[in-house]
């Protein structure tokens, strides 16, 4: 047995009500979703509740961060698992996506409101240039790190598909179907993960 | 009833693609949203992302959110949202049952690391979409380039210095929306 900070038994009733709340309340005050939100499940469910260990977390973290999708609910699908099966994935699941639901929900019930008005109109146009500032700050940074790494594969996949994109308008899922393949045949190694 | 399905099968692809973070999903969903069904107009969209920024919740499951209710009403963000993540439901699982049974996913490893550099590649491109309607307040590639928006212009280049500092993205956003209303009623 590990310390005694287990205090509420994973699968009973209480536990599906305290996994939902402590996902739920975490899931709607983090903003910007991503890693932000994993130091805060670590922090509920490992140190408080003692439901996982940390060398659990970390492994699921890793695995979250490569698999598609959103890290946090990735996270959350394996960190539920982990501790009570399907039925933890479900409540946990569940739990990450009605916050943004909500939300998101409300939120574009206002914009088809407003988005017409002709200040928002201005202060939307505002924001549309920060937002192109921060994808390209985003992709400066990606491509930065690609090219850090000093793998030619890698830099060679980038280019290419960024010529059959632009240059020739190819489907994206055609380019990924071939890059996946390039991947599973020649980057199997661990030095590039 | 129809659409809900179109929704949930076209979220669904979306969610199986983008690998590597939340950005990630922003060049599929244009693709799909914008580019193929014409749901959405591209200033929509990217006012679908950069509200998604300032709300809590991942990027992804937001827009796919905010994209859903914009299309097809509160059905609408249900089906998007579910089928986005659908494949990381499956996925997530076997990766985990794999990695018990057999302690080994080189293979899926390998088919992301080849998916990687290609999404940086999709980002860049949907990147080039943003600084047109920016700058240009055209859809795609404008015809006339010395016809630009000056006032675009102005904001993203202050943007771009700001996030090169690393200012955080709700101010940096707050901020640009300040600075295009004022330069807006000012008529400059």
């Amino acid at each position: 047995m590990p310390e005694t900070k287990l205090t509420i038994q994973a699968g009973t009733r209480h536990f599906y009500w305290l996994l939902f709340k402590s996902t739920f309340l975490i899931s709607a005050f983090t903003v910007g979703g991503g890693m932000v939100i994993i130091p805060l499940l670590k922090a509920k469910f490992v140190d408080e509740y003692g439901w996982i260990d940390d060398k659990e977390t970390l492994d699921i973290v890793a695995v979250a961060q490569s698999m598609p999708g959103v890290m946090a609910v990735n996270a959350s699908i394996m960190l539920g698992y982990r501790m009570s099966g399907l039925m933890g994935t479900l409540t946990a699941l569940i739990a990450t996506l009605l916050p943004p639901l909500i939300t998101m929900s409300l939120i574009a019930v206002f914009y088809d409101m407003f988005a017409h008005n002709l200040y928002i109109q201005l202060i939307l146009k505002g924001m549309q240039c920060g937002a192109t500032a921060i994808i390209i700050n985003v992709v400066i940074n990606l491509v930065q790190k690609l090219i850090k790494k000093q793998q030619a594969l890698p830099i060679l996949i980038f280019l290419g598909t960024m010529t059959a994109v632009l240059a020739f308008d190819v489907n994206l899922m055609y380019c990924v179907i071939v890059d996946g393949l390039i991947g599973l045949l020649l980057l199997r190694s661990p030095k590039y993960n | 009833m129809e659409i809900y399905f179109l929704l949930y099968w076209e979220f669904c692809k979306i969610g199986l693609f983008c690998v590597g973070g939340g950005y990630a999903s922003m060049p599929w969903i244009q693709a799909v949203v914008v580019d193929s069904y014409h749901w959405l107009t591209m200033s929509e969209f990217i006012d679908i992302f950069t509200i998604s920024q300032m709300t809590p919740g991942p990027i992804g499951i937001n827009a796919a959110t905010f994209a859903g209710t914009k299309i097809a009403g509160m059905g609408g963000s249900i089906a998007a949202t579910l089928g986005f993540v659908t494949p990381s439901l499956i996925l997530c699982l076997g990766v985990t049952y794999l990695l018990k049974k057999y302690g080994d996913i080189t293979a899926i490893k390998g088919i992301l690391n080849g998916l990687r550099p290609a999404v940086i590649a999709l980002i860049f491109a949907a990147g080039l979409s943003f600084v047109y309607l920016s700058v240009w307040n055209t859809e795609g590639l404008p015809e006339d380039i010395t016809a630009f928006d000056t006032k675009g212009l102005l904001i993203l280049i202050l943007a771009i210095a700001a996030v090169r500092r690393k200012m955080g993205v709700i101010n940096l956003l707050v901020l640009s929306g300040i600075l295009g209303l004022l330069l807006g009623l000012t008529g400059i």
